[in-house]
């Protein structure tokens, strides 16, 4: 199949090398050879199928969906999965089930990367500035994430909310400030044992400050694992923003988000079972493709877990 | 008198993205009640084929030879089962950095006696016993002090001690050492070697002794295998190192200072590429 | 040029009852342009002299200067320019995500140098690594390989005096020789001073001119090379180890 494809074949040639030629190519080679173990992952490729189903889904929600996702019709209301129009049936205002499905897709998206951008940045900031400063600064630093850690999620993230107001950007806002504190001690540990390394001390011996060895040395080094955990996190926090949803703190209806859809559904779970099985059946294979992806990047990112000689 | 271990056409082989890749090409040797080195540098093979021998690479890595007897029985053929008869009770393992081959959360008598009570099914008592007598044949002064104690609290020296201790108690007919003393200092190298040496000859066992150190080596053991690239370049009688003959063994001897012959630089070794494809010597007698 | 002088100097780690003192009362003077060496086996303490010098661990008393400068608690970064340090591990001394190129193109900028670009090709040049290299990262480079970009990192400020810390410890004997060869080339070369500690007489009998004996913390002899030839060591322990770096002797067991 490659003997074919001649040009595929010195591309593939020229991001395999060793002897890179500019600081382009080393680049990209460097993330080639990451992929080649990733894809070599048949889970995290599943895994990563299913997340990118879900960025086409919500990006193409207006072409995808059959109808309104809002459009009620007492007259159909709770119909069964097949019925014709609604394949997925509708709910107990008689809007399809499919539509809000895929609309929903864009209100988990959103929560997701709002989630994933502030939780970790806030971790590692806090966690390698405690880990390398060390002293009173880490006392301080690591005694708040204690506080944060000492709480049930789901209960700070109520309370959070309670106090802010429900409403989507209140609940990502809650998740974040619960979900920060593992991050900064994740990094912080990291910190400590990279501090120490000989090629941190060498770093020192040119001269270079705090501010430097941090964010140019100590950085890049903990954002691969803070990348895995965020990964395998964010099957929890879509839990946790469904679970706020469902208890009305999150999401307000009639946003057809999966889980305030659930809580919508609970009330007929028994006569008409799909109301709740839809939008859980969605949550769930969201969460296992982030799982998965997750798992096949630690093995791409985190060496100490992959190589051994 | 037939060989302890015989050994023909070793092949050690890894499977990477850009196909296979042999890292022990057709290694042949024998091994009788004698101390026979293989001296290599990384990369050169030489401890893939001591694990090797005790079916120890790991999947995706794949061992084949031609022949690997351990006296007569064939050990590619044997079950998980049987091969773990021979490990440890046949064949002993002793690696480079006791640090690693130390269970830290359990004595040190607790580990000795577990290892020669699973071969040999003795009571606590005889096993305890052979413990203390096995950490005194290594040298160890205070023997039921460090039976008592954590490995942790052992040094590098005593950990290695330990560690032979532990792998000679089932009296195994044939030790492999990798490396066993290039974690520790010159002078407890020495002691350590001693004590190695000592064992070997009062039990008649047979010794494969794998280093990177050329003169260590020579100066140790009966016959020594050169290994570079997989193969086996030279087989050489030990006191003989000196009228080596490949131009990578008399390369290799050149790099190294030497306090008694002051040179202003030293030699480089110029590698061939013919040294790789060149077929393997058999160290088989 | 710089020399060096180490006066009385001990250094500790911890503090009260954990109190370890690494080094004692250490004493010795290395000329200008000499190579001094430093000997002793793990634990004696000779790395932490290094690292001591270069302001890794801060916990010293005594006298350190390094030519015109009297060392203090801080370091200024002119000291960075003139003094340099090779580690021993190049497994662990560059930095796994950073390609040959960014390490040495930060420590060329770290040092205010213009032209950085031909300054890296130089260097390269310098500790015989073609430019092919300039774009690898540490895991496409072999452990020699890796030793020559550290000692190339180390020749970027265009320092006086490098420190090294069992640079070809870690490598193979092949490899050893082509370093040492290199780093005799460098000090001719750019006029050198060299401190090295090495558990391997062999390897500072090679390089160094005198060097010092360590043996728990303590300087137990200052040696010359001559002496360390002739077999002629003043203190047991010395001899022990000499003895020791000539393999293995079933006659020698008796002295462990």
């Amino acid at each position: 199949m490659m003997e074919t494809d001649m040009p595929k074949q010195t591309l593939r040639e020229w991001l395999l090398t060793d002897t890179p030629t500019s600081r382009r190519h080393a680049r990209y080679a460097a993330a080639y050879s990451g992929w080649l173990t990733l894809r070599a992952n048949t889970m995290a490729m599943v895994g990563l199928g299913i997340l990118l189903l879900l960025l086409i889904i919500a990006a193409l929600a207006d072409l995808l969906s059959p109808m309104d996702p809002f459009v009620q019709n007492l007259g159909g209301r709770l119909q069964p999965i097949g019925t014709d129009g609604h394949i997925l049936g509708t709910d107990s205002l008689g809007r399809d089930l499919l539509s809000r499905v895929i609309y929903g897709s864009r209100i988990t998206l959103y929560i997701v990367a709002l989630v994933a951008l502030i939780a970790p940045i806030v971790g590692l900031l806090v966690g390698t500035v405690a880990g390398y400063t060390g002293g009173i600064v880490d006392a301080v630093l690591m005694r708040i994430t204690d506080i944060f850690l000492a709480f049930p999620r789901l209960v700070l993230a109520l309370a959070f909310v309670a106090a802010l107001g429900a409403g989507i950007e209140n609940a990502v806002l809650a998740i974040s400030l619960t979900a920060w504190p593992p991050y900064a001690r994740i990094a912080r540990a990291e910190t400590l044992t990279i501090r120490n390394s000989d090629y941190i001390a060498a770093i020192k011996l040119q001269g270079a400050g705090a501010l430097r060895i941090i964010t140019k040395h100590i950085w890049p080094l903990c954002i691969s694992s803070l990348i895995v955990r965020v990964t395998l996190d964010m099957a929890g926090v879509i839990l946790a923003a469904a679970g706020l949803g469902f208890l009305g703190l999150g999401a307000q209806p009639p946003s057809p988000e999966w889980g305030a859809m659930i809580s919508e559904g609970r009330k007929f779970i028994l006569d008409h079972w799909w109301v709740a099985t839809v939008p859980g059946l969605a949550i769930f294979t969201v969460s296992l493709g982030f799982n998965l992806l997750g798992d096949g990047l630690r093995d791409v990112l985190d060496p100490k877990e992959g190589g051994h000689s | 008198m037939s060989p302890l271990l015989d050994v023909e056409n070793l092949r050690v082989t890894f499977p990477t993205r850009q196909g296979e890749f042999e890292a022990v090409r057709g290694v042949s040797f024998t091994l009788g009640k004698e101390r026979l080195g293989i001296v290599g540098e990384s990369g050169s093979g030489k401890s893939l084929t001591g694990r090797a021998i005790l079916r120890l690479i790991r999947k995706p890595g794949r061992v084949e030879a031609d022949k690997m007897e351990l006296n007569g029985r064939d050990l590619l053929s044997m079950n998980k089962k049987q091969m773990q008869g021979v490990r440890g009770q046949e064949i002993s393992m002793v690696m480079q950095d006791p640090k690693f081959s130390l269970n830290p959360v359990m004595t040190i008598a607790n580990q000795i006696m577990e290892i020669y009570r699973f071969h040999t099914g003795a009571s606590k008592k005889s096993a305890y016993a052979k413990g203390i007598e096995m950490l005194e044949a290594v040298s160890i002064r205070d023997p039921e002090r460090v039976m008592k104690s954590y490995p942790h609290e052992m040094s590098g020296g005593m950990g290695q001690r330990i560690m032979i201790a532990m792998m000679l108690v089932t009296e195994p007919k044939i030790l492999i050492a990798d490396e066993p003393t290039s974690a520790l200092d010159v002078s407890v190298q020495t002691q350590v070697m001693s004590i190695i040496d000592r064992l070997v000859r009062d039990r008649g066992m047979g010794l494969i002794f794998i280093s990177h150190d050329l003169n260590l080596v020579s100066s140790f053991c009966d016959r020594v295998l050169i290994m570079y690239a997989g193969r086996v370049v030279e087989v050489l009688d030990a006191g003989k190192l000196h009228d080596a003959k490949h131009p990578y063994t008399r390369g290799l001897l050149g790099s190294l200072p030497r306090i008694d012959d002051p040179k202003t630089r030293l030699e480089v070794l110029q590698r061939d590429a013919k040294w790789r494809e060149a077929p393997s010597v058999s160290g088989r007698i | 040029m710089s020399n060096i002088h180490i006066e009385n100097l001990n250094v500790w780690f911890g503090e009260h009852e954990e109190r370890v003192d690494a080094v004692k009362g250490a004493t010795f003077d290395v000329p200008s342009g000499a190579s001094f060496g430093l000997v002793g086996e793990s634990g004696s303490g000779k790395s932490t002299i290094l690292r001591a010098m270069v302001g890794l661990v801060p916990t010293w008393s005594g006298n350190m200067s390094v030519g015109e400068l009297e060392l203090g608690k801080k370091r200024p970064k002119a000291f960075y320019k003139d003094v340099q340090m090779v580690f021993q591990d190049p497994y662990a001394s560059l930095h796994p995500r950073h390609s040959v190129d960014q390490m040495l193109g930060e420590t060329l900028s770290l040092h205010g140098f213009k032209d950085i670009d031909n300054r890296i090709m130089q260097l390269l040049d310098d500790v015989g690594l073609g430019p092919a290299f300039r774009f690898r990262y540490p895991h496409q480079l072999s452990g020699g390989q890796r030793q020559r970009v550290a000692i190339a990192r180390a020749l970027a400020p265009k320092p006086t005096v490098i420190l090294l810390d069992e640079p070809t410890s870690a490598l193979d004997v092949s490899v050893q020789a082509e370093v040492l060869n290199l780093l005799a080339d460098l000090r001719e070369e750019h006029k050198l001073t060299y401190l090295m500690v090495s558990h391997n007489l062999a390897v500072v009998a090679h390089m160094c001119d005198a060097t010092a004996v360590m043996k728990n913390g303590e300087i137990v002899e200052v040696m010359t090379v001559e002496d360390m030839r002739a077999m002629k060591p003043k203190h047991p322990y010395t001899k022990h180890l000499l003895d020791s770096s000539f393999g293995y002797r079933p006659d020698a067991e008796q002295s462990a």
